[in-house]
């Protein structure tokens, strides 16, 4: 039976990470008020939670949008083990800006898109959401296709 | 334009095999879910319904039938079912959670002629969900610039 049925699916992953908020064109007491307790030089941490949503037609031969292994190998290699664990100030992108989760949530979404193409079914569907919850009341959400970011700039 | 989502659960075992892939391709392919024995979920399925608040009922459907229509063609059928062998569309299609979400719009589609369906989301776990926006709304459900 041929589908040319398009749907969405989203696959939810998580990982622990610290950070501190402080931007250091500001003054001492401008970081503190803009960034509150996230602020603290010490820093503080916690378990993000990830989804990517990918969107194509059913693979009539595997009754499947794309290969949900390839995916979480994928996801595991460029993601999970660059922030799980880790204090996200120590990483070169979050050098000159802050480790905010809109930040997070921008360089998850340009990292997954830069290597898309490598994936076996980047042809036929395409990256539609990357989101990143900080905290059960707090999330973000960056939409748009791979295609369309592969020549963005690399934020240094 | 207002959305109402139903929520549902429904309990059913499935396994997937394609018969047009090799053994060793299915098993590379599904992994453990290729065990023909099956193996079993609990679905967590949203109904998404819009339309236009009814002026004497404050309403956008009446709830109480689409939840019995929700009951008859689908929960009925698919609850506590082996997908694979007990349910006769996925005899020659793999009854993966796309294709269930697929399946699940049309037995409603046609049944619903009280209200209109914008989307089917269907969780096999909590990490995983498919969201279906119907035949002609491949676009529908996506914020993604240009495309």
């Amino acid at each position: 039976m041929i589908r040319e049925d398009v749907v969405h699916l989203t696959r939810r992953y998580w990982f622990s990470a610290s950070h501190r908020l402080h931007n250091p064109v500001l003054s001492e007491a401008e970081n503190y008020t803009l960034y509150g307790k996230c602020n603290n030089p010490g820093g503080h941490g916690h378990n993000y939670y990830l989804e990517l949503t990918v969107a194509g037609p059913i693979d009539p031969r595997t009754g499947m949008v794309l290969d949900l292994g390839e995916l979480d190998a994928f996801v595991q290699a460029r993601i999970l083990e660059r922030f799980d664990q880790t204090n996200l100030n120590d990483q070169a992108n979050f050098e000159s800006v802050a480790p905010t989760t809109e930040n997070l949530c921008m360089e998850i979404h340009r990292s997954v898109c830069e290597d898309w193409a490598a994936l076996g079914w980047a042809k036929s569907a395409h990256l539609e959401r990357v989101r990143l919850e900080e905290t059960s009341s707090n999330f973000f959400e960056v939409y748009g296709h791979a295609a369309q970011f592969a020549e963005r700039p690399v934020r240094s | 334009m207002i959305y109402l989502t139903r929520r549902a659960e429904f309990s059913a075992s499935h396994y997937y095999h394609s018969p047009a892939l090799s053994s060793e391709e299915n098993r590379r392919l599904y992994g453990k879910c290729n065990n023909p024995h099956g193996h079993g979920h609990n679905y967590v399925l949203e109904v998404t319904v819009r339309g236009q608040v009814d002026v004497r009922s404050g309403m956008v459907v009446d709830l109480k039938q689409l939840k019995e229509v929700l009951h008859l063609e689908v929960l009925d059928v698919l609850d506590h079912r082996f997908l694979n062998e007990e349910v006769p569309v996925f005899r020659h299609l793999i009854p993966t959670t796309e294709n269930l979400a697929v399946e699940i719009w049309r037995m409603l589609e046609s049944k619903l002629a009280f209200c209109t369906l914008d989307r089917i989301r269907l969780y096999e776990t909590p990490d995983l969900y498919v969201d279906y926006f119907g035949p002609d709304g491949a676009r529908r459900g996506s914020k993604a610039i240009g495309g």
